[in-house]
């Protein structure tokens, strides 16, 4: 047995989750900031609401989750059968689908992080800059945004790290298909299903250790570096 | 230019009717904390919509309610320096003072970045970040953004407070240029009788909500009705000199007026400068002759005017060449020298007394 060189199965895993956590956490990016942005300065009816369906994928079984991706999303779904029909756009038993899970289940993750860095932002800063021209779309770009970047990153990587490591939600939406939809959670289940798969277990089970070790080293880094830009001369 | 305010609004059972114009270069909007000042200016500024109101700035309706117009904050023209100088962190000092430019109309002119530099004097704090900028620094950078946005008016919200007295000291005479040398009329908001008494061209008494009275410094300053509550001991008489020269010597300026002479130590400005002085009604003493043996330098003469009655003290009032002088002495003292409207009498000031001496251009 080999430590050091991996099986082709388990390579495409590492290289599948990497790039569906990849996608995932881009992805939501956008849409993380904007929910997050929403729910820190808006004042609307329906905020709580909002909130709490942001939230749901944090606190429901991933089960459940992947379940109504799949009613949704799937070859049977409104969605599904939306995108296909007018896209040829399919999540359904794709890697697109697995990065779909992922997103939806890093999802609360990120706002929240994000939310917190958008709340913690002095809005008298915000004041000043519309009493100095700019709109509200200008104070956000120049102001807001940049202010928030280390709740961003530490939003962007969590998402990630979730993402490496989904598995509840992946398998019952997209299921386990070698090199389409089998991430490095998925191969590690599987090994632990058949007779001497434990030392592949063991591996990838380093290997997803050292990944989630890196992104979080990561964002340490990252959150420093702006803290220090923010605050040093 | 002129800046016209009629504004109605409620906040809990608080509620302002405040209305007023001026057309004076600085006019301050002055009263006790709480009295409702800084939410007139923000409505002026369109950060706090006010329930009813009309606001003119130099012809342009910036809110009508009635009519329902309502400009928005950052299409007003209407620059702000806050209380606490609210620079963007992530910002250098040169790229915070260039922040208006990148949204104005009609951005400035490279010679009016490099007239604000110099004028607030921040040329070697330009590739600083804020939070390496000391206090008083800081607020002189916020007032060059605010500058550097080509406001119609500037807005400032008690810039001084935040700052203790010798920040206070470094950036009056920034302040004082910009009133004498910009054409941006200023609407500055203080609850400090020395403020107002250096810098206002114009003042708005300002007292739950209300504008009880608007008037030049000279006639507001004498009158303790409109003091703020616990700066009472600050009234006094405001008056206006040119500096008539300098004894290096014992390094102290003389300034003259038809009122008198006055001397003051230090050297306050070049020959021919208009200067303004502050005399606390508490710091004058009253003879009824020319006192001889004296340590005091100046004495002012003229003749008693008014007399007022207030408990233990009397206000005295002494007309000197035109100029009211107030005077607080006990109705003792005032008893003892038999004094009466019309008697001619000496004020005299303590030099070392002369606190708030401030330039005045033309």
């Amino acid at each position: 047995m080999n430590w050091f060189t991996l099986s082709p199965e388990e390579a495409s895993a590492l290289q599948l989750s990497l790039k569906v956590a990849f996608w995932a956490m881009t992805l939501s990016l956008p849409i993380g900031v904007l929910t997050a942005y929403v729910l820190a300065r808006g004042q609307f009816w329906g905020k709580s609401f909002l909130n709490g369906i942001v939230h749901l994928p944090l606190v429901m079984p991933p089960v459940v989750t992947g379940y109504l991706l799949l009613l949704t999303f799937g070859k049977h779904g409104a969605l599904g059968i939306f995108l296909s029909d007018y896209f040829g756009f399919s999540f359904s038993f794709r890697w697109t689908g697995a990065a779909l899970a992922c997103g939806v289940m890093g999802f609360p993750l990120m706002v929240r992080a994000i939310r917190l860095s958008i709340e913690a932002i002095d809005r008298k800063l915000e004041q000043a800059a519309s009493t100095l021209g700019a709109n509200r779309f200008w104070v956000f770009a120049t102001i807001t945004l940049p202010l928030a970047l280390p709740g961003i990153v530490a939003g962007m990587i969590l998402a990630f790290a979730k993402a490496m490591g989904e598995f509840g939600a992946t398998i019952t939406f997209v299921s386990n298909i070698p090199g389409e939809t089998q991430t490095l959670p998925s191969l590690i289940y599987t090994f632990t299903q058949v007779p001497g798969g434990d030392w592949g277990a063991a591996r990838l089970t380093i290997i997803s250790i050292v990944v989630s070790m890196l992104a979080l080293i990561m964002s340490e880094y990252l959150a420093r570096r702006i803290h220090h830009h923010l605050d040093e001369p | 230019m002129s800046i016209e305010i009629a504004i109605k609004h409620q906040l809990g059972a608080f509620a302002i009717d405040a209305k007023f114009a001026s057309a004076g270069r600085l006019t301050v909007l002055f009263g006790a904390s709480g009295a409702g000042k800084s939410t007139i200016i923000n409505t002026i500024a369109g950060l706090t919509q006010p329930n009813e109101g009309r606001i003119i700035v130099d012809g342009a309706v910036l809110l009508d309610t009635a009519k329902g117009i309502d400009i928005a904050a950052h299409q007003r023209r209407i620059g702000y320096v806050f209380q606490e100088p609210r620079l963007f962190p992530h910002l250098s000092v040169a790229q915070n003072l260039s922040y208006g430019k990148w949204f104005a109309r009609e951005p400035v002119q490279s010679r009016q970045l490099a007239h604000v530099i110099a004028l607030l004097g921040l040329g070697k704090l330009m590739s600083r970040m804020p939070n390496s900028l000391s206090g008083g620094e800081k607020q002189r950078v916020a007032i060059g953004r605010a500058l550097l946005s080509n406001p119609k008016l500037l807005l400032m919200d008690e810039p001084l407070a935040a700052l203790d007295q010798p920040r206070k000291t470094e950036i009056m005479p920034y302040i004082e240029s910009l009133r004498d040398e910009t054409n941006i009329p200023i609407i500055y908001v203080s609850h400090s009788v020395a403020e107002v008494a250096r810098l206002a061209t114009d003042i708005a008494i300002i007292a739950n909500g209300k504008v009880m009275a608007t008037g030049a410094p000279h006639e507001i300053m004498q009158r303790p009705d409109f003091m703020p509550l616990g700066e009472s001991d600050e009234v006094g008489s405001v008056l206006t000199m040119a500096v008539a020269s300098y004894n290096p010597d014992f390094d102290m300026t003389l300034i003259s007026s038809p009122v008198g002479e006055i001397q003051i130590p230090g050297r306050v400005g070049e020959i021919g400068k208009s200067v303004r002085l502050r005399l606390r009604a508490r710091d004058i003493i009253i003879a009824t002759q020319k006192p001889k043996g004296l340590s005091a330098l100046n004495v002012l003469s003229g003749k008693i005017s008014s007399m007022e009655n207030n408990g233990p003290l009397v206000m005295v009032k002494i007309d000197c060449a035109g100029s009211p002088v107030l005077a607080r002495i006990t109705r003792q003292s005032a008893v003892a020298l038999k004094l009466k409207i019309q008697m001619p009498v000496c004020a005299i000031v303590k030099t070392a007394s002369l606190d708030a001496v401030g330039k005045f251009g033309a």
